[in-house]
């Protein structure tokens, strides 16, 4: 085994920061691809967002009601199984492609209270007119 | 400048008896400023009547009549006293389907069908159960051009496509086509657009709407004489963006509720007791001296 010239508690805490900085540098990342924020000020300003996969498929979103808190942002990350599909949440003023073999992420700050519906936006197939879902967001 | 119905008459005049007039065509036109048509034609009055949303294909409890209903709506425009000057469909002809095939022997059905109308004269557009699913290729095979325009009696018709692109969006390349067709026209020519979807935020949870469409309305605003036809959302409907007047049709296969009043955009159910309720064509009589444009709602069959 090799031997260490440092003492465990040192080691602890030099493990300890670098897994910091990883973290950091994981959340500012993120930031970053969702276009938002700078790189320091997103590190060290706001905990790590929640991230709720979605999968769409025809002619489903799974799942397919959220329950949001007000004021706390998420994160959205949707996928598809087969066709490219769309997902739109009109009250929020998001929406995306969901191209198949990529994840398309978007990033919602739930600004009211109530049951607000989302919704495919690219018309996918037979069943596209029913492929929908509900964002409920509480305080 | 002044109109000579505005809104609040508008919408007063919408609530009696299913007749309505276009408010966004004032009096600019009046005589001495009249301009020829192309094609050497002078302005008159005529009509022409709109038909949408015929869904051939659908089979389910929405309508009994599923089979039946096309053909009752080609029978009661062939009766009307006094025959259109053109009939205008304005998309889902056919019910969609995923199945290629299927949908060819649809649009093959649904041609066959209409080609019973007496006139002959008419001009298809696809809605997005046409064409979103293969980009209008099964449909231009059957009816051409997604998107045209043509000149009658001394009004611009502009047949603009957005379902082709699934995304529900005009696309550059025809907002490039409709800018450049506009720019030909006269500020105050007299000007319909015949589409499918709304070109404004009509509800778009329930994806009624074009993406871009906003941006045809900008391309359209200069124009002091812009009028919509359009269908999609399966009742009449009217709305004014600035001075360009939009109007939704009826259906001829299910009528759907009201946008947002319940919360899925299902079919209203069936009344046996008032079979074909909600269905229906218009007829729309161009006053082309007074650019101005009368509505009529007609039943797909008489009480």
């Amino acid at each position: 085994m090799r031997q260490s010239s440092s003492s465990p508690s040192f080691q602890y805490k030099k493990r300890d920061a670098m897994q910091a900085t990883r973290r950091r540098l994981t959340i500012a990342l993120g930031g970053l691809l969702l276009g938002t924020g700078t790189l320091g000020l997103r590190a060290t300003a706001q905990p790590k967002e929640q991230v709720i996969k979605i999968l769409a498929r025809k002619f489903t979103y799974t799942p397919n009601k959220l329950t949001l808190k007000k004021g706390v942002p998420v994160v959205l990350e949707l996928t598809t199984a087969d066709v490219l599909m769309g997902f739109s949440a009109p009250d929020f003023d998001i929406r995306a492609d969901i191209i198949p073999g990529r994840v398309a992420r978007v990033r919602l700050v739930p600004d009211k209270i109530g049951t607000f519906a989302f919704l495919c936006d690219i018309f996918c197939g037979s069943g596209h007119e029913t492929m929908n879902g509900t964002i409920t967001v509480v305080s | 400048m002044k109109h000579p119905i505005d809104r609040r008459e508008f919408l007063k005049l919408a609530g009696l008896g299913g007749v309505v007039f276009a408010s966004s065509l004032g009096a600019a036109r009046a005589a001495g400023t009249m301009t020829a048509a192309k094609g050497g034609e002078t302005d008159e009055d005529f009509y022409f009547v709109q038909l949408s949303d015929s869904h051939w294909g659908f089979e389910g409890p929405p309508n009994p009549d599923a089979k039946g209903t096309l053909k009752k709506a080609v029978a009661a425009v062939n009766s009307l006293s006094e025959p259109p000057d053109f009939i205008v469909f304005t998309g889902d002809l056919t019910h969609t389907t995923d199945d290629p095939k299927v949908r060819r022997q649809r649009l093959a059905q649904f041609k066959e069908i209409v080609s019973a109308l007496k006139v002959k004269d008419i001009r298809f557009m696809p809605g997005e159960h046409d064409a979103s699913l293969d980009h209008g290729e099964a449909y231009q095979e059957f009816f051409g051009k997604t998107h045209y325009t043509f000149d009658h009696k001394g009004v611009h018709f502009i047949a603009l496509d957005n379902v082709s692109d699934p995304r529900a969006m005009i696309g550059e390349e025809q907002l490039q086509w409709l800018a450049a067709d506009l720019s030909q026209q006269p500020r105050d020519a007299n000007i319909v657009v015949l589409t499918h979807r709304p070109l404004f935020d009509l509800y778009p949870q329930w994806d009624w709407a074009t993406r871009d469409g906003a941006q045809a309305i900008g391309l359209l605003s200069p124009h002091p004489h812009v009028t919509v036809f359009y269908g999609h959302i399966h009742q009449e409907h009217h709305k004014m963006t600035g001075h360009i007047a939009h109007h939704a049709a009826k259906g001829l296969m299910f009528p759907l509720p009201v946008a947002g009043s319940q919360a899925q955009r299902t079919p209203l159910p069936w009344d046996p007791a008032q079979p074909y309720r909600g269905l229906g064509f218009r007829d729309i009589e161009a006053e082309a001296h007074e650019a101005k444009f009368k509505l009529t709602e007609l039943p797909v069959q008489k009480a």
